[in-house]
């Protein structure tokens, strides 16, 4: 059966039709919808951990124990997982395992634009790279069978445009593959030193095998033209934007296994050619590779860069001089950067900081924004969970004067992926900081993922539920306050009185996504055209719904929610 | 045939994913090759987004560039002027009036350009604008007007109708589904 498939989802089927069995993940953009995808097949068991860490452990163990295993993450998430990466390419596996990584070029959602690659390479994990659905679906089975074959983790890179792109595929049905027996094999499986040492003589010899894989690997595939000008070396989505942008004015070396590389094919594919291009995304890898191989008439990132996405208008541009003519208006278009939706309960608790000109340790999330004008409230923003250490080490830098007037802002999931140990630093060694947790009941950016404080796991059951103030008290927090951030005057007072006390607090400010579908909104507010007296006063809470017409103000019914934050700022009445 | 290409313009939240969902089910019933791409994540939020939708015997890139699109059907003024250079030349733009601030207008950094629909007919662009939000509410929601556009672009091209009806049944819930459908007809007929 054919259908159109996002590359997430079809990675997904790819898991299923490979007989994997337990998946277990952490949401981040573009990498999500791979295990929402696969918690819809019941042969699988699917789950949310805390953070990518515990995911890689928790599929690791999954394929010690004999089963085939997944787990997914965002490039940067791969950073949090690199731990037990590192050593699972010593132990290798049992059942296959395979790891989605997918990396952001252009940063359409990411704090940076690493390349994964760089952690195949230094783990010794050999990498494929899809470049549409249908490779997603094929090379993910494929990854399987040389997971077992060659006793390896397998990492699948993704990237957003692969990702998020539907394309055709063809289904086929599940391989349902029996356990593999779990035989204890200390050698094999406790890395203590004496063992390691064996082991990273096999790692070695592996690498070795796999590079004669490689060499003649249907995912390393040339496409001769008869008519090429030049040589190109691609991979992943660039793969795409060469073949539509060059056409039969190029022959094309597509590896579809970017770690370890092919020697012999790559130099005999460019001894065909004077001129040899790389294209890829991000970093020089393969045209490094070239060079260390002895290939010299390489060229590449002397002319695409290390920066962003590459497309077809730009290849087009750089080797064939070809611009597509277009039109444009004459005009000052004004940009429309991400905000938080009307009704957002952050709006309310940045508010508050920015009135009460505080700094913010800021962390990954929806809350982010909160950076952004007309709120301009977060100082700071690294990963995850650097909100909550990065204000310990701050406040120890500059003492009283700045754990008076600064604070950390983090989401309810961020805070259970590594906010918590940031939290156990602050109790233990001592820094009197002040710690906002928004717990909006749900993983919101990624786009309402679960998490161990919802009461509620990746396939919608039941679960248990992670008592935040409880939690915070655990350890070592003797203040913790809860507050409505619907309610400014509640609020604001409530961190006040935080900011004044002399030792470390945990302010929760809690109110669920406005965007859930279980939230009940009130009725759209309108403005009363007679009170307004245009004095913008509600405009400073950056409210999408809040437009100025007319010097008066106006709310958008379609937009608004009710929330009643602008009703509470306006002195006139003039909301209701 | 050639690979077309069409995009699907709006703001975080307006519903661009249906749309591109029913166009694509639409063209592979026809047994092109297709292929969507959209962006997730933050740029959803109250952002301008884009979704690409391209066509024909073998489609490569999943992306649109400048000078490329057969067709931009926007959901916010704003947006269609901002894709307009997007469009090749004797493209269509069809838009939806509906005006939505950004943020920079909100704060008064930036002002609301005046005359938007005047100013992109005057400049060649093959223009369709059309107040789908008005017709949306008129079919049960102004959540809807995202599939109003689709019915203005089903008039514009040759598709079957029978194809759309079917994408219809398709991508929307049976709870939704007739008021859908009157979106889809007002938009068919407020073309022309």
């Amino acid at each position: 059966m054919k259908k159109l498939m996002l590359g997430n989802a079809a990675f997904a089927r790819g898991l299923y039709e490979a007989g994997c069995r337990v998946v277990s993940s952490y949401p981040g953009t573009p990498s999500t919808e791979i295990t929402e995808e696969a918690a819809k097949y019941d042969e699988i068991y699917a789950e949310w951990a805390p953070n990518e860490k515990v995911a890689m452990e928790t599929a690791l163990g999954a394929s010690i124990a004999g089963a085939r295993s997944f787990c997914g993450m965002k490039h940067v998430g791969l950073n949090v997982a690199a731990d037990p990466l590192y050593t699972a390419s010593y132990t290798g596996v049992n059942g296959g395992m395979v790891i989605a990584v997918a990396d952001d070029q252009g940063m359409h959602s990411s704090q940076n634009e690493q390349d994964s690659r760089h952690h195949a390479i230094a783990s010794k994990v050999p990498m494929l790279e899809p470049s549409d659905s249908g490779e997603c679906l094929e090379f993910v089975k494929l990854a399987f069978e040389l997971s077992e074959e060659y006793d390896t983790p397998f990492i699948v890179r993704m990237s957003t445009r692969v990702a998020h792109s539907q394309s055709i595929v063809e289904l086929s049905e599940r391989d349902e593959r029996a356990l593999k027996p779990y035989e204890k094999n200390p050698q094999k499986y406790v890395m203590m030193p004496a063992f390691a040492k064996g082991r990273h003589v096999v790692v070695e010899e592996r690498t070795r095998k796999l590079i004669g894989y490689a060499e003649s690997s249907p995912l390393n595939r040339t496409e001769i033209s008869d008519t090429a000008e030049f040589g190109v070396i691609t991979n992943g989505a660039a793969y795409q934007y060469v073949k539509e942008a060059l056409g039969s004015r190029a022959s094309v070396l597509k590896l579809g296994m970017v770690n370890p590389m092919p020697v012999k094919l790559i130099q005999d594919f460019a001894a065909k050619y004077d001129r040899i291009i790389v294209i890829e995304e991000l970093d020089g890898i393969i045209e490094e590779h070239c060079r260390n191989i002895g290939v010299t008439n390489v060229e590449g990132k002397n002319i695409f860069g290390y920066i962003g996405e590459i497309n077809q208008a730009i290849i087009a541009e750089k080797l064939l001089g070809k611009k597509n003519d277009f039109t444009a208006l004459d005009e000052n278009i004004p940009v429309r950067p991400p905000v938080m939706c009307a009704g957002c309960p952050h709006r309310g608790l940045f508010y508050c900081l920015k009135k009460l000109g505080v700094t913010v340790s800021g962390d990954i999330g929806c809350y982010t924004l909160g950076a952004a004008a007309p709120l301009n409230a977060v100082d700071t923003t690294i990963c995850m969970g650097a909100s909550i250490s990065g204000l310990h080490g701050f406040n120890k830098v500059l003492g009283s004067e700045s754990e008076h007037r600064t604070v950390a802002v983090i989401g309810d999931s961020t805070f259970m992926h590594s906010g918590m140990t940031g939290l156990v630093n602050i109790a233990y060694n001592n820094s009197n900081s002040t710690v906002i947790i928004l717990d909006n009941s749900i993983t919101g950016m990624t786009g309402h993922q679960q998490n161990p404080t919802t009461g509620k796991n990746l396939k919608g059951d039941p679960a248990a539920a992670v008592n935040l103030e409880e939690l915070c008290r655990a350890i070592g927090i003797k203040r913790v306050r809860v507050t409505d951030p619907y309610h400014l005057a509640e609020t604001e007072a409530v961190i006040k009185e935080e900011l004044a006390a002399d030792e470390a607090s945990v302010i929760i400010s809690r109110r669920p996504c406005a965007l859930l579908k279980y939230v009940k909104h009130n009725p759209p507010l309108a403005v009363s055209q007679d009170k307004c007296v245009g004095c913008k006063a509600c405009m400073k809470l950056g409210c999408p719904a809040i437009s100025i017409r007319d010097r008066k103000a106006v709310i958008d019914h379609t937009q608004c929610v009710g929330c009643g934050i602008c009703q509470e700022q306006c002195r006139f009445g003039a909301i209701n | 045939m050639e690979t077309k290409a069409i995009m699907i313009v709006g703001v975080g939240g307006q519903g661009s994913l249906l749309a591109s969902r029913l166009l694509g089910n639409v063209l592979l019933a026809q047994g092109y090759d297709v292929k969507v791409s959209e962006v997730h994540g933050m740029s959803q939020r109250g952002g301008s987004v884009v979704t690409y939708v391209k066509y024909g015997d073998k489609v490569y890139s999943p992306v649109v560039e400048k000078g490329e699109a057969d067709a931009v059907i926007s959901f916010e003024l704003l947006e269609a002027a901002r894709c307009l250079p997007y469009l090749k030349k004797g493209g269509h733009l069809i838009t939806s009036t509906q005006q939505i601030d950004p943020m920079p207008v909100i704060t008064g950094a930036a002002e609301y350009p005046e005359a938007l629909a005047e100013k992109l007919a005057a400049a060649g662009a093959d223009l369709t604008a059309v107040d789908a939000l008005s017709l949306a509410e008129q079919a049960g929601t102004s959540k809807a007007s995202n599939v109003v556009l689709m019915g203005v672009f089903a008039s514009l091209t040759g598709f079957p109708e029978e194809l759309w009806q079917k994408a219809l049944e398709q991508c929307v819930p049976p709870k939704f589904l007739d008021l859908n459908k009157k979106a889809f007809e007002l938009g068919k007929n407020a073309a022309h």
